[in-house]
């Protein structure tokens, strides 16, 4: 009281230092004791380890390892379906985090079933199932591209299809174009649901190193406060233009999860292919299409703006098959799911305010139908998505 | 065996020859095959993060820095590769690549060890083309009633082994090795065994014979266990003759066994059997785990692989003599092939006639004999159990006939 002023200011910096240096004091204290009264470790070394990839090729297992665990792991011998197999790499003791590639040659067959155990020097063993044994789909330009079409055939075509709805919703009165609002937010509500649990069965097979179902809350926490974000830098233009821009991001996201998902199963043989899945993820994203037009009622859009939009909410299915199928790990996966999933909940967050009624400020019976209904559809054309 | 994508799953997909099964399912308890399985006294989580894909382009570069590729086997490189999409892969039932050209097997030639590696005998403290044929007779001196004493110091030590390339196991050993030391002698010599135990652990002898209560090595009978840093002297007679086997008796016992505490006992006849090369083989397994669920590795005389990287080498016409013990612990059966061969098996070696005239073999666990056969061609003939599980896990060897 005696300095005004600045004394305050300086009091508050010098009690924060104090407060630090004694909470450092504290954990220095800790740390010592412990040294003191704990022993380093009760019993032998922890070793983990994780396989993250598995490409096969004719002859060839070819395993990418990861060490999950708090110590250095050396991989001494291997073995396939109880027969020890001469592999090269993965020499050095793998560090904690680091990975290691292991090149086995082992004549293994389409179709079947394989385990492979690795003998680490201590002599535990950790175990590699490979469910079913599929040659890993090679990185050239016209099977990449295969790929790519088969993402946009799932992604980018439905979204358009179902943004071509516009003209047939700008015809409709206020209250039917808040019906559908509300469908929309029901079918978004069922994605970010699915995604969360399918995020949190991917995570917990992620291995532990990086969290598992951690990274798909991180995935999501980030999409949230991106949006967020997003949502303040861009010009608010009139009759919704940003907010079908948002929920085209939003879906774009989601859509590059999905993708993911379909990649990393066609690499390992889980996804039976053909028209029967083109036409399941045709009807399950068409909705998609018209959640991103849904905002557009009041609003007349070139043909540019159109097709952008459309891209946006689709094209990153194209590219998170062709991830999904060449490079991803569990972790990253998880991750971006994640992303797709938080992306979602902050469209939803957007388009919450649009259900009210204007004049009587609730929302009403129809609204709510309709949020029921979009739940259903979603749920029902998922059932024809194997992926 | 419950994780929901074994055996269900792959039944449902078919490979090329239409399989309605899933081949290989069937398995022994060592090949449990469970998805995340803790197979240790150490915490350690399976590795089974889903499989995603990787671009082949990273197995193209592996392989062509993994060392020799037999010519033979280049051309099928890549060139069977399937394109995805397309339907059921030919390509994988290829040759697959040699990797490290120099060792014995390696894809569909076979198990074995990662690039032919082997152990370091020298930091074990033996070698199994020495223990082969290397029989401890003892010291012996005349009693005065004109009997032969025969004597020996046995000592039980805990003992890392490098039991395969870059494994360690802490063994618990007789004499420094694993099997223990082959004590032979002649019917009807007495025979007095001073047991040293340098291990923290307590231990016993006992030996497969005829003899008294007291010197039967088992626990709360006689001296019982012998503690750490303690040591007794077993004395008996050696009746009857036969190959016969001895092994640690303190519990838990099939541990105490499996830890590596056994070793073959022969009493001679009184009247020799004929001059021979003579070996002996003690099968026997690794449970590096500790799960006692089976063994990670098979062997015979400690080191899996270990005669086919170092084949035995006998002489074209001679007798060979194979004194065969099984003490494979956690299987309860072990078997022995030889191939090109037939051989004369007298069990237990008891009977100095043989029971049968074979090339295959099955011993449960303690069961032994002697094989006697005589190779009439040169070259290269393996043996192994006909458990063929065991064989690719180790217990496999070669034979080199030579002029």
């Amino acid at each position: 009281m005696s300095r005004p002023a600045l004394a305050p200011r300086t009091h508050r910096a010098a009690l924060a230092a104090v407060v630090v240096a004694i909470v450092a004091v504290g954990i220095a204290g800790l740390a010592a004791l412990a040294a003191v009264l704990l022993p380093t470790r009760t019993g032998p070394p922890v070793e983990q380890l994780v396989v993250e990839r598995t490409v096969l090729t004719a002859g060839t297992i070819e395993l990418t390892v990861r060490n999950t665990g708090p110590d250095p792991v050396t991989i001494a011998q291997a073995a396939v379906n109880d027969s020890f197999v001469s592999f090269a790499g993965g020499q050095a003791p793998v560090g904690r985090l680091a990975t290691t590639t292991l090149t086995i040659s082992y004549p293994w067959q389409e179709g079947l079933p394989y385990a492979v155990s690795l003998l680490t020097s201590t002599g535990a063993v950790i175990e590699h199932e490979i469910p079913v044994a599929v040659a890993t789909p090679e990185a050239t330009p016209a099977s990449l591209a295969r790929i790519a079409a088969l993402g946009a055939m799932i992604g980018i075509a439905p979204v358009l299809l179902g943004m071509s709805c516009l003209p047939l919703l700008r015809r409709a009165s206020a209250a039917t174009s808040r019906v559908l609002m509300a469908f929309t937010v029901g079918l978004l509500a069922f994605l970010a649901v699915d995604a969360t649990l399918e995020g949190f069965e991917l995570g917990a097979g992620a291995g532990g190193a990086f969290g598992g179902p951690v990274l798909f809350v991180l995935g999501a926490v980030v999409a949230l406060l991106a949006l967020a974000v997003l949502q303040r830098v861009l010009p608010s233009g009139s009759g919704g233009g940003r907010l079908a821009l948002l929920v085209a991001i939003g879906i774009g996201l989601h859509n590059l999860g999905e993708g993911l998902a379909v990649g990393s199963a066609l690499s390992v043989g889980e996804l039976a292919l053909g028209a029967s899945l083109v036409i399941g993820f045709a009807l399950h994203n068409t909705t998609e299409g018209i959640a991103v037009v849904a905002p557009l009622t009041g609003r007349s859009i070139g043909v540019t703006t159109f097709v952008g939009l459309g891209l946006i909410a689709g094209a990153p299915a194209a590219v998170g098959t062709v991830l999904g199928a060449m490079v991803s790990t569990v972790p990253q996966a998880t991750f971006l799911i994640g992303l797709g999933a938080g992306a979602i909940v902050q469209v939803v967050i957007l388009l919450l305010p649009s259900l009210r009624d204007r004049a009587r400020g609730a929302v009403d019976g129809p609204v709510i139908g309709g949020i029921a209904a979009g739940v259903v559809v979603m749920y029902l054309t998922s059932l024809l998505v194997t992926a | 065996m419950t994780d929901e994508t074994t055996p269900s799953d792959a039944t449902k997909r078919t490979g090329p020859t239409d399989h309605t099964e899933a081949p290989g399912q069937a398995t022994s308890p060592a090949s449990e095959r469970t998805r995340a399985t803790t197979t240790s006294r150490r915490l350690f989580i399976a590795g089974t993060a889903g499989a995603a894909g990787v671009g082949a382009l990273l197995t193209r570069s592996a392989l062509a820095d993994a060392g020799p590729v037999e010519a033979a086997h280049t051309t099928h490189q890549g060139a069977t590769r399937a394109a995805w999409i397309s339907g059921p892969s030919t390509g994988a039932t290829d040759a697959p690549p040699a990797i490290g050209a120099h060792a014995h097997g390696g894809g569909i030639n076979g198990a074995t060890f990662r690039e032919g590696a082997t152990v370091d005998h020298a930091a074990n403290g033996f070698n199994p083309s020495e223990t082969l044929r290397d029989f401890d007779w003892g010291t012996t001196s005349t009693r005065p009633d004109g009997r032969t004493l025969r004597e020996w110091e046995v000592v039980a030590r805990d003992q890392e082994i490098e039991v395969a390339p870059g494994v360690t196991f802490p063994g618990w050993t007789f004499n420094g090795r694993v099997p223990g030391p082959t004590l032979r002698c002649r019917e009807g010599d007495r025979l007095r065994i001073r047991f040293v135990n340098a291990s923290a652990h307590p231990h016993t002898m006992h030996f497969h014979g005829i003899h008294p209560a007291q010197m039967d090595g088992i626990p709360m009978v006689g001296r019982g266990t012998i503690a750490p840093g303690e040591d007794f002297v077993y004395e008996f007679d050696a009746e009857p003759f036969g190959l016969h086997l001895y092994h640690c008796h303190v519990g838990p016992l099939a541990e105490h066994i499996a830890r590596g505490m056994y070793g073959t006992f022969i009493i001679d006849p009184a009247r020799s059997r004929p001059k021979a090369d003579e070996m002996v083989m003690v099968q026997h397994g690794w449970n590096t785990t500790f799960d006692g669920q089976g063994n990670q590795l098979y062997a015979v005389n400690g080191i899996p692989f270990h005669y086919m990287n170092e084949p035995i080498r006998v002489k074209r016409g001679e007798l060979v003599r194979i004194y065969l013990v099984n003490v494979l612990e956690y299987d309860p059966i072990n078997s022995f092939h030889v191939h090109g061969n037939f051989f004369d098996y007298y069990p237990t070696g008891t009977r100095l006639e043989p029971s049968e005239y074979t090339d295959t073999i099955v011993q449960g666990q303690g069961q032994r004999g002697i094989c006697e056969l005589r190779f009439p061609h040169p070259g290269r003939y393996m043996f192994h159990a006909h458990k063929t599980e065991f064989a690719d896990l180790g217990w496999m060897g070669f034979f080199e006939v030579v002029d």
